[in-house]
């Protein structure tokens, strides 16, 4: 019965009138990476989306302290967004040049990225540790604390990237532009593009709305 | 130098931990001594800890989950014999014990039982039924395992090491906050939960992604076994509902260790957020568990049938509906809370409607049995028990999902009844169903099925009893977690659900006979086929167990149940020639996954106990691994094609050789 | 506690729909068990005269009707849920004969205050009501979150910190009920029971004003504070109540929230084996 089973073969019950393309069979490699590490991004836009609604529902929970229209420095948090924004073109940069595998602009514009970054979080914990030192700290207040938590998350996500970043700076230097580390870079540039849409609702939420209230 | 940790944390004061912490220490220096004297450690370090091989570590995962069974029902026994004994007295368990004993159930049971048994069927299962050699990534596969069992092994420390939460499987602010739980039970409960959650997050993205981007030729979305569209389901919900769950505890967390406020009675905080948000991961969650064992039973009563699953796109659809709706009904869980009566009425009703999918799926099959040759094997056994008693937890679910009668019974012991029936006649019932189903699969040989029928009985028999008087209980109103009482009437159905937990014990200790007996007499019980059940799905189609690279050459899928049509075709159309064999790459193992858990147990414990300086050094440890793990240079071997076609030809010879035996026979 | 055996118009009228529901349901549930039985046997491989139907795998009409019988339950039941939700929501006032009485309720670490603003009485883990009055009930917690659940008088609802919860009752029969706490909280939770006195209306302020006289103790700020440290009671106390607006500054955390339990030198573990005591 199974005598001469070989694998090419397949049923023929498939519903009548319903001609589909055939499916070609697995994925190359650099699809299902950048797949799944898209499916990771969703997956943490979950998560930030849950920090977004704790701070829409805490938001006027100041407990008596200061509101964010009180302690919020646009121009601060402007010069902040720049650098961010900025980042994310030097970083297509650097994927660009990772595609035509030169070493030379991969490695500038990396580190260009790298800098602003570190410029965005440098102005983030002053503002963090500005405000601390006003009493207005995560322990003041809900609001505070929901605020701190959401910004903070974003500015983990932030370290995390660029300590990622300057492993690809140097796993580049070390390894050249082989295939598994080109897909890393092609997923390193999405976390920090998707970081990037982040800060816009961040900014938008927590900093526009919340000046304005 | 270690934070909040010193001799006391020692239960000295309490036998029962204590002991039952040292006997579950003796077994574990047992084993590992057995191992390194006996020689094996090489063996298991090469095979299994390192092994990225998916089938491997999907039996790890059936095997986490079948050890924190054992822990999950000891918990379970001593609680049904207090509540038996406890009456007008304090029973043999005092209450700061007592309400360790049933948060650590919940806990386990859902958390390491039921996640690690189904993920691991998954992993085992659906890349062969998808007939591909691989998950998409096996490594971080490893990785997600091994978190998972870290959060286990937290948990268990906690048994010897400190306490475990005193609040029930959900840490409810504001009895969760430091306040009013200064101990470090919740904080075992946290890190536990934070690391073994990222395991199961990454568990979630490998396999839809699997799902999604790694399948066959001919696999199309529409021909894929149940099982694989229940996983794709299920795997969709891990990855929305789990970032929700790290989210809420990090918020926990966050209150607990630096003083924020977000559930706290003080400042601000608002405890009905987090149950808003831990119900938002909670709900889902059950169907996170659920909907894998609908797919196992499709499987199997298709298989036992001897039929193709009746209504198939009925069923895609009933899945994807229930994957949908299953993320707008968890206002359920709290309709006393006063919400008022429009949500209250609209949630109900959509929690109802639920109850549509899931009826059609008991119909269809229903309607997949009828016009079958119904084989009763355990699997089978397990899925009629399921089938039967899951109508009755629906039941009882549609029940308390009408607001009006969720006021009487919301947190009475007819709840708990409610969900232990549906989580043990559907998920569990359903996890034991693939168990023996496939274990031929992942083994290469059988369960013996005599034992397996008498385990099931057990269960079946068991459940009813335990479970039957808890609804009775219920209704005479009384309320869970209660470590004594003085009512009379209560009484005699705490006895009757006591001596059901015994009955269930008993259906244990026959499933343990049954897999010793099975590895003792395993050359009687040898599956040479490869298609022990005669089965319908690619799984089958490979030897048992599966060579590492799972299919020779790829099948070619041209309908549903690929399989059932290979052999149909093979009976009109004999051909003898050979496929061309060409050589196959695979991923090395990795022990990066073992050396990232063994990184993240540390941290957590320092977390736990607030020593700082280990927690640092967790991390630079954690981190590190993964640079190095990034940095090799050969991430794949190459099987060559001789082989490939050496291990192929031995599978054809032994399935010819039985079919040829058969026939003369016949 | 049996809440199959009502003794006010919301547990009944909860009754009666939790009845019929299970009445609309196993209208199809018992017919789909029977039927996985028979299909089951009739179909077991070994009975020659059953068909077997290799390939048989769609029909369109079943189809319709497996979707239809679940659909057509639930907008039965959807119904039921609808207008039960609306008739039965706790906040809804209850008509009932005498004079409304008003009860504030707060869950305590571990035991239950019971505060009469009208009748300036306060009782602890004892609920002393007139037969048929509407009862307006407003509940908040003073620590964690529990639930005020008399089964047989219907409806559970939660107590949180910071927040008021409204319930309205009525008792119709004359006797002594068992209230209890409905959601854990904490190593006392088993002994937060109370009694219900359902007593007759003239009686009702005979109680009030012995309650009254036999109360040495005032409930104020100072007397609460004690209260509120985590205990369990063995003696039904009683308070007079000399601010009206007792509960008002308990329910906006004017009086802070209860202290949870004292700590210890071990820091481990806190050490609240009150509850042990009864």
């Amino acid at each position: 019965m199974m005598t001469t089973l070989t694998m090419t073969q397949g049923g023929e019950r498939d519903h009548p009138g319903l001609k589909v393309a055939e499916h070609d069979g697995p994925a190359p490699k650099r699809i299902v990476t950048a797949y799944g590490f898209w499916i990771f991004l969703l997956s943490d836009m979950v998560m930030f989306s849950c920090f977004f609604a704790t701070f829409a529902v805490l938001s006027k929970q100041t407990a008596g302290g200061p509101s964010g229209a009180e302690l919020f420095d646009l121009k601060s948090v402007a010069i902040e967004t720049v650098c961010l924004l900025l980042s994310s073109f030097t970083c297509g940069m650097a994927s660009i040049a990772a595609d035509v595998r030169n070493r030379f602009w991969f490695q500038l514009a990396m580190a260009v990225t790298c800098l602003l970054g570190v410029a965005f979080l440098f102005i983030e914990v002053r503002e963090f540790a500005n405000l601390v030192a006003r009493d207005a700290g995560p322990t003041r207040s809900a609001f505070l604390s929901a605020f701190f938590t959401l910004v903070g998350c974003h500015g983990l996500h932030v370290s995390a990237g660029i300590l990622w970043l300057l492993t690809m700076m140097a796993q580049v230097v070390a390894k050249g532009f082989r295939a598994d580390i080109q897909r890393r870079i092609i997923c390193f540039a999405l976390f920090w593009h998707a970081l990037d849409i982040i800060w816009v609702a961040v900014f938008s939420v927590v900093y526009l709305l919340g000046s304005a209230a | 130098m270690f934070g909040k940790l010193s001799w006391a944390a020692v239960p000295i004061d309490q036998p029962i931990p204590l002991i039952a912490g040292a006997v579950v220490l003796v077994a574990i220096l047992a084993v590992v001594i057995w191992v390194v004297v006996a020689g094996h450690l090489p063996y298991l370090w090469r095979e299994w800890i390192t092994s990225v091989d998916h089938k491997r570590i999907g039996v790890m995962y059936v095997l986490l989950a079948s050890v924190m069974l054992l822990r999950g029902f000891s918990d379970a026994i001593m609680m049904r014999a207090q509540q038996a004994v406890a009456f007008h007295s304090q029973g043999f368990l005092p209450p700061e014990h007592y309400n360790q004993i049933f948060s650590a159930h919940g806990t386990i049971m859902i958390f390491f039982v039921a996640m690690p048994f189904v993920i691991g069927l998954m992993n085992l299962v659906v890349p062969l039924q998808l007939g591909v050699r691989d998950v998409a990534f096996p490594t971080l596969n490893s990785v997600g395992f091994w978190l998972t069992a870290t959060g286990a092994l937290l948990v268990n420390i906690s048994l010897v090491v400190g306490e475990f939460a005193r609040t029930g499987w959900l840490p409810y602010p504001p009895l969760s906050e430091l306040t009013y739980s200064p101990g470090v039970g919740v904080d075992y409960y946290l890190w536990s939960l934070e690391i073994s959650g990222v395991g199961t997050l990454v568990a979630g993205i490998n396999l839809v992604t699997t799902v999604l981007k790694i399948r066959t030729r001919g696999m199309n979305y529409l021909r894929m076994p149940m099982f694989c569209w229940t996983t794709l389901a299920s795997n969709l919900l891990i990855i929305a509902a789990f970032p929700i769950l790290t989210a809420t505890l990090a918020m926990l967390i966050l209150d607990r260790y630096l003083g924020f406020h977000f559930f706290t009675n003080e400042a601000g905080g608002n405890v009905m957020m987090f149950m808003n948000l831990i119900w938002a991961w909670g709900h889902p969650e059950v169907y996170i568990l659920v909907l894998p064992a609908f797919g196992i039973f499709s499987e199997v009563v298709s298989t036992f049938s001897g039929k193709p699953l009746f209504g198939y796109r009925s069923m895609v659809l009933a899945t994807m509906a229930i994957c949908i709706i299953s993320f707008m009904v968890w206002l359920h869980h709290f309709f006393t809370m006063g919400a008022g009566p429009n949500v209250n009425a609209i949630f109900g009703i959509a929690s109802m409607i639920i109850a549509v999918p899931t009826g059609v799926k008991i119909y269809n099959w229903l309607f997949t049995m009828y016009g079958g040759r119904i084989r009763f094997a355990t699997p089978m056994m397990w899925s009629i028990g399921f089938m039967v008693t899951f109508i009755i937890g629906g039941l009882t679910g549609v029940l308390v999902a009408v607001p009006p009668a969720d006021f009487l019974l919301h947190n009475s012991l007819f709840l708990v009844a409610h969900f232990h029936n549906v989580i043990i006649g559907g998920v569990l019932f359903g996890a034991f169903a693939g168990y023996t189903y496939w274990f031929p699969k992942a083994f290469g040989f059988r369960l013996h099925e005599g034992l397996g029928k008498a385990a099931f009985w057990c269960w079946l028999i068991g459940f009813y009893v335990a479970f039957m008087p808890l609804y009775a209980a219920g209704f005479l109103g009384m309320t869970r977690r209660m470590q004594h009482y003085d009512v009379p009437e209560w009484r005699p159905w705490l006895m009757i659900a006591g001596a059901g937990a015994v009955i269930i014990l008993a259906g244990i200790i026959f499933q343990i006979a049954q897999l010793v007996y099975s590895i003792r007499h395993r050359e009687e019980l040898r599956d040479r086929t490869g298609d022990p059940w005669d089965g319908r799905s690619l799984e089958w189609a490979t030897a048992s167990p599966p060579p590492v690279f799972n299919f020779a050459v790829l099948p070619h899928v041209a309908g549903e149940d690929a399989y059932w049509a290979m052999k149909a075709k093979a009976k009109e159309q004999p051909r003898h020639e050979e496929p061309d064999y060409k050589p196959i790459e695979l991923p090395r193992n990795s022990p990066t996954g073992f050396v990232c858990a063994f990184f993240a147990t540390i941290m957590g414990f320092a977390l736990i106990w607030h020593i700082w300086w280990m927690v640092i050094a967790g991390f630079i440890g954690a981190f590190a691994t993964f640079v190095a793990f990034a940095w090799r240079d050969h991430d794949e071997y190459e099987i060559p094609a001789d082989e490939v076609a050496r291990v192929d030809r031995v599978n054809l010879a032994e399935r010819r050789n039985l079919v040829t035996a058969a026939e003369s026979v016949r | 506690m049996n809440i199959l055996d009502p003794q006010g118009p919301v547990a009944a009228a909860e009754k009666t729909i939790l009845i019929d529901s299970i009445g609309i349901m196993l209208t199809i549930v018992v017919p789909t068990i029977i039927a996985i039985f028979a299909f089951a046997y009739w179909f077991r491989q070994s009975n020659t005269r059953a068909t077997y139907l290799p390939n048989w795998e769609y029909s369109g009409r079943i189809e319709l009707v497996v979707w239809s019988i679940p659909t057509l339950t639930i907008i039965l039941l959807g119904g039921v849920a609808w207008i039960g939700s609306h008739q039965l929501d706790p906040a809804r006032p209850v008509p009932g004969t005498g004079s409304p009485i008003r009860i504030q309720v707060v869950s305590l670490d571990w035991k239950w205050l019971f505060i009469y603003p009208d009748q300036h009485i306060a009782t602890v883990n004892s609920l002393t009501v007139p037969v048929g009055a509407p009862l307006h009930l407003e509940l908040t917690s003073a620590s964690v979150m529990n639930a005020f659940f008399v089964p047989q008088l219907g409806s559970l609802i939660y107590t949180m910190n910071g927040m008021v919860t409204h319930l309205e009752l009525r008792a119709d029969n004359e006797g002594t009920f068992q209230g209890l706490s409905g959601h854990f909280s904490g190593d006392g939770f088993p002994d937060m029971l109370f009694d219900v006195n359902v007593v007759s209306p003239l009686s009702f302020p005979e109680w009030v004003a012995s309650t009254a006289r036999a109360s040495s103790q005032v409930l104020n700020a100072e007397s609460y504070e004690k209260l509120a440290q985590q205990s369990v009671p063995k003696n039904r106390m009683t308070f007079r109540i000399e601010d009206p607006l007792l509960f008002d500054a308990i329910a906006s955390q004017k009086l802070p929230p209860g202290p949870g339990p004292q700590l210890t030198d071990n820091l481990a573990k806190s050490t609240s084996r009150t509850a042990n005591v009864r």
